[in-house]
């Protein structure tokens, strides 16, 4: 059944938004840590482990792959409802400090993306 | 006639969004074909469409949500807002190989630090040279230019006045909306190429709608590593920004 993939999407999803507004309410920060990234670790064990049992089916794992490749599309509507006008009125401060930023991070990406070792052979397994 | 198409999309808001941002991804990837003859990625190109639409949806709106404030594409907030957003990247992790994100572990929590602390030095360092003197905007500009939620709630923690949050808030965007258009342009010179690459970059570029948008423009199979390092990254900002970051601030001052 399609919607056992999708439910135990909303599952995770669910359990790993809880998680991070608990840990964010622990740590007293007034939003939520690492839900997201909660929630996606909770859907690799448990398809880990339901892989390995055999309890997931084709079918069911396609009830996850269509939301895994809406995603695109998802992204392109959150960039239809950016505040072009408000980033773009923001002025030399914001434009200056947001350049400046993306730069030297875009920099730093560079030279520790340059000393990873080359053993990436494209295994293309599974 | 005009009032009967307007209420039928606004009635199914949802089932709009689905055929409007369709059609701005089959006109995207016909572009893609036809005029950059596939060098530049269909997504890419759709991601900038919509920013445009974006601000012209902004324009006739006088709203914050771009497109989505006019009544006719109101879906518009539902898909691209942060249920499904979150939904559809926790969706993605289904394709990640976990001996692959266990390889690259320690490169993205360092990624994330620096990409917490250096934007938000830059951000400072900014601030103060625009005549911004006092700790608190300072910070609250530094902490909207790691992320444009860490911005307000920083502002909000410390008490920063509005026009500062305002400011802060335009960084933060205007950071991930140059990380969305950037990022496929720069993908060589970043070395976006390998799962623990795009963790990095995660960590690095922060915000996650700029690091996916950015990513799915580049690889597609590289939007879950970028997005497992990157959805902690607003967490740590509002962790350090009021606190940590805010107090060594002070302290300069």
């Amino acid at each position: 059944m399609i919607i056992y993939g999708t439910a135990l999407l909303a599952v995770c999803h669910l359990l790993g938004i809880l998680s991070g507004d608990l840990l964010g309410h622990a740590l007293g920060v007034k939003s939520n840590v690492g839900g997201v990234g909660i929630a996606m670790l909770l859907l690799m064990t448990s398809r880990f482990y339901l892989h390995r049992s055999g309890w997931l089916s084709a079918t069911s794992e396609s009830g996850v792959h269509y939301w895994g490749a809406l995603y695109i599309p998802v992204v392109v509507a959150m960039a239809m409802q950016q505040n072009v006008v408000a980033a773009l009125r923001g002025g030399p401060v914001a434009l200056i400090a947001a350049v400046g930023s993306v730069v030297l991070c875009g920099l730093c990406v560079s030279f520790i993306n340059r000393m990873e070792p080359e053993i990436e052979q494209p295994t293309e397994g599974e | 006639m005009w009032e009967i198409f307007e209420k039928a999309a606004k009635d199914n808001g949802l089932v709009t969004a689905f055929a409007v941002v369709g059609l701005v991804v089959f006109v995207s990837g016909a572009i893609s074909r036809k005029m950059t003859f596939g060098r530049v990625q269909g997504s890419a190109i759709a991601i900038l469409i919509g920013l445009g639409l974006a601000y012209l949806g902004g324009r006739m709106s006088g709203g914050t949500k771009g497109l989505a404030d006019l009544a006719l594409f109101s879906g518009i907030g539902l898909m691209g807002g942060n249920m499904l957003r979150d939904f559809a990247i926790v969706a993605t992790a289904f394709e990640v190989r976990p001996e692959e994100a266990r390889r690259a572990g320690w490169i993205g929590a360092i990624a994330l630090v620096l990409g917490t602390i250096l934007p938000f030095i830059v951000g400072v360092c900014v601030a103060r040279a625009f005549g911004y003197s006092d700790a608190v905007s300072m910070t609250t500009i530094g902490a909207g230019a790691i992320t444009y939620i860490v911005g307000p709630v920083t502002g909000a923690a410390i008490g920063a006045s509005s026009d500062v949050m305002a400011l802060s808030i335009a960084t933060g965007v205007i950071k991930a909306i140059l990380v969305m258009i950037t990022t496929p342009i720069a993908a060589k010179f970043l070395r976006l190429k390998t799962p623990r690459s795009a963790m990095v970059f995660g960590g690095l570029a922060g915000t996650v709608s700029g690091v996916t948008a950015g990513l799915a423009a580049t690889d597609r199979k590289l939007v879950p590593y970028g997005a497992l390092v990157a959805t902690f990254h607003t967490g740590l900002g509002c962790l350090l920004g009021p606190s940590l970051l805010y107090l060594i601030v002070r302290a300069l001052v």
